[in-house]
């Protein structure tokens, strides 16, 4: 019951949050820019066209009514329609998602792949050599900017060692030689699904460097995280009893220790899940990955003012959303949590 | 006899004796220490950028035609990108807009951010809940999202963009502040000046906010590598500073098209990039180390 109380609690103030990141939002798009209208319709607006813009979105009307008119589009679906692409920009949107979650489930994938046993390693064997090849490895991956990371990558995989192929989700010859047929857009799985071994092969290659890029900070957040976790629970009483009993160092680390110390982990990786979405940014113009961040990005230089601000209400929601299911699974996790 | 409330052993002056601490604890760490001075270096070169650029007008937009896209040598060590501008010029003076620009934004950020976190802790109730709902507002979008969409709302360029990110980043210190606050408020020199009559904006500004100095340094400090990070960033999305200003992402940007071949246009920028902000971050682990005992082992 209490964990029942817990959950609608949190998500009800998810809400609340969402409420006022419409507002924020809202004001951005709506109030801050001296004419909006103009924004909304781009370079080429004639006087006509904005004066009806400025009608439909309400922008002579007192403020509240305008931002009722906003939420009233929201809930609507109607984010307003692409500048750049004339296309309504939640179908921009919902065309383009799938090639970032593809990046960013494989990016956040790999992180936690890497990041947990770093941070356990790093931790079980503190102050040795093993600690501080993590430790670097960590700091690294949070000190490097991704649009960097990705082009010294570029160099090294493409130019260097001709191991993996330049940028781009396939190769052009793909579409002609093995098309794949479309089932979930995730291009891996598709080609796995429909047994396309040469598209599988083409595809997965071509998401190496882009997730790896995206994984760095993920990576050393997560590596961070996981080893002062992990230090703190090793120092605890019943650590030195399963010690004092004999059980194998191993089983201790990873079963005792690792079970109490995930979930500060979780946390981070949530955390870390949010901030890859705009990491997807700086990777997918690196690797023309043809996804929600070159989207935006191509939004942002030609001034396409209606996808810019949809694309920024999609990637708050998104944040508040991932925040809130960490939330939850930390509770599931913990029982503690929700009981308090 | 009941024992007296150890009165003296409450520290008010204790942000200089931490200083003091701190310094000595990061002379004594080689990391910390290499960290300190590289910053340094860096900062005294941007402020003496001119000074120290070989070509320093080229460091600031004047093209060079016979020089482009020279290979790094004798005369121009990092080389000349696409316009023939010395590259290593460019990177002192795009230190500048790179490196002392977000020092700016964090500074302007706790100006902000510090005193309402006070005030919110100090007061506590509805005051509190108001401030602290705000943040979590502000919370709620990935930096970097929300710097991006002030931006484009105010209009590119690198004023801007160091607007929205102290718009996007104060609450951060709000939320640490009050954190302090809340535990400065129980202390006896609060109570006792309290008890005597002081009003509390007196109270905060002389009580609470000196010795919140401390943790917002070192907050600060970690903090700085991620503004630089995303800073960086918003240059290399074409955001930030405009050409044919130097800026350090804005420099990446540029040279991405040539990466295969002319390489150095883009990598000394990107180094320049991730050689400060590792500075700060190894420099922000040690000091947090210090204060946080739970990591200092």
């Amino acid at each position: 019951m209490r964990r029942l109380e817990f959950i609608l609690r949190r998500l009800l103030s998810s809400i609340f949050v969402l409420i006022g990141v419409s507002i924020i939002i809202f004001f951005l798009a709506r109030v801050i820019p001296s004419n909006a209208a103009a924004l909304y319709i781009g370079p080429k607006a004639r006087p006509e066209d904005i004066a009806r813009v400025s009608k439909q979105l309400g922008l002579d009307r007192p403020l509240p009514v305008q931002y009722a008119i906003y939420m009233r589009d929201l809930l609507h679906g109607d984010l307003g329609t692409s500048i750049g692409t004339k296309r309504p920009v939640l179908t921009e949107i919902i065309d383009r998602a799938p090639a970032t979650l593809e990046l960013l489930f494989t990016g956040m994938f790999l992180a936690a792949l890497i990041g947990v046993p770093l941070g356990v390693l790093s931790a079980r064997w503190q102050g040795k050599p093993l600690d501080v090849a993590a430790r670097t490895i960590s700091i690294f991956g949070v000190s490097m900017p991704a649009f960097y990371l990705g082009l010294l990558l570029q160099i090294l995989f493409f130019r260097n060692l001709h191991w993996l192929p330049l940028a781009g989700r396939m190769s052009t010859a793909l579409r002609f030689t093995n098309p794949i047929e479309p089932i979930t857009n995730f291009l891996v799985l598709d080609s796995l699904l429909t047994r396309n071994w040469v598209a599988l092969k083409d595809t997965a290659l071509h998401l190496v460097l882009p997730a790896l890029t995206l994984a760095a900070y993920p990576i050393g957040l997560i590596a961070r995280m996981t080893r002062a976790a992990m230090l703190e629970v090793l120092e605890q009483d019943y650590i030195r009893t399963a010690r004092a009993y004999g059980i194998k160092d191993f089983i201790i680390t990873y079963l005792y220790a690792l079970k109490n110390a995930i979930s500060p982990t979780l946390t981070v990786i949530g955390l870390t899940v949010a901030f890859a979405l705009t990491g997807t940014f700086f990777v997918e113009i690196i690797f023309n990955w043809p996804g929600l961040g070159l989207f935006t990005v191509r939004s942002l230089l030609n001034v396409d003012y209606p996808s810019i601000m949809g694309m920024t209400l999609f990637g708050a929601t998104a944040y508040v959303l991932i925040n809130s299911i960490v939330d939850l699974l930390q509770a599931w996790v913990d029982p503690r949590i929700s009981l308090k | 006899m009941t024992a007296i409330p150890a009165l003296s052993v409450e520290p008010e002056l204790q942000s200089t004796r931490t200083f003091r601490h701190v310094l000595s604890v990061i002379v004594r760490d080689p990391l910390a220490l290499a960290s300190t001075i590289v910053i340094v270096l860096f900062i005294l070169i941007a402020i003496f950028a001119y000074q120290v650029a070989p070509y320093p007008q080229e460091g600031i937009g004047r093209t060079n035609a016979p020089n482009t896209m020279l290979a790094p040598s004798a005369g121009h060590i990092l080389g000349a990108d696409r316009l023939g501008r010395d590259i290593l010029s460019r990177v002192i003076m795009g230190a500048r807009p790179a490196l002392i620009v977000p020092i700016g934004v964090v500074v302007f950020a706790v100006l902000i951010g510090a005193p309402l976190g006070a005030i919110a802790g100090y007061k506590g109730g509805r005051v509190d809940d108001v401030i602290m709902r705000i943040t979590d507002l502000f919370l709620a979008f990935p930096s970097l999202l929300l710097a991006m969409a002030i931006t484009s709302a105010l209009g590119r360029g690198l004023q801007n963009a160091a607007i929205a990110l102290i718009i996007s980043w104060w609450p951060w210190y709000t939320r640490l502040v009050r954190g302090v606050t809340i535990s400065l408020r129980e202390r006896y020199f609060v109570e006792a000046a309290q008890a005597i009559g002081v009003r509390d904006s007196v109270i905060i500004l002389r009580h609470i906010l000196p010795n919140t100095i401390s943790p917002i340094l070192v907050q600060a400090t970690v903090d700085l590598g991620t503004v630089i990070l995303v800073m960086g960033g918003l240059a290399f999305l074409g955001l930030g500073t405009q050409p044919p200003a130097p800026d350090w992402g804005l420099m990446v940007s540029e040279g991405r098209d040539y990466i295969l071949n002319q390489w150095w246009v883009s990598t000394s920028a990107g180094l320049a990039i991730f050689i400060v902000v590792l500075a700060f971050n190894l420099l922000g682990d040690t000091l947090r180390d210090i204060f946080d005992p739970r990591q200092y082992k």
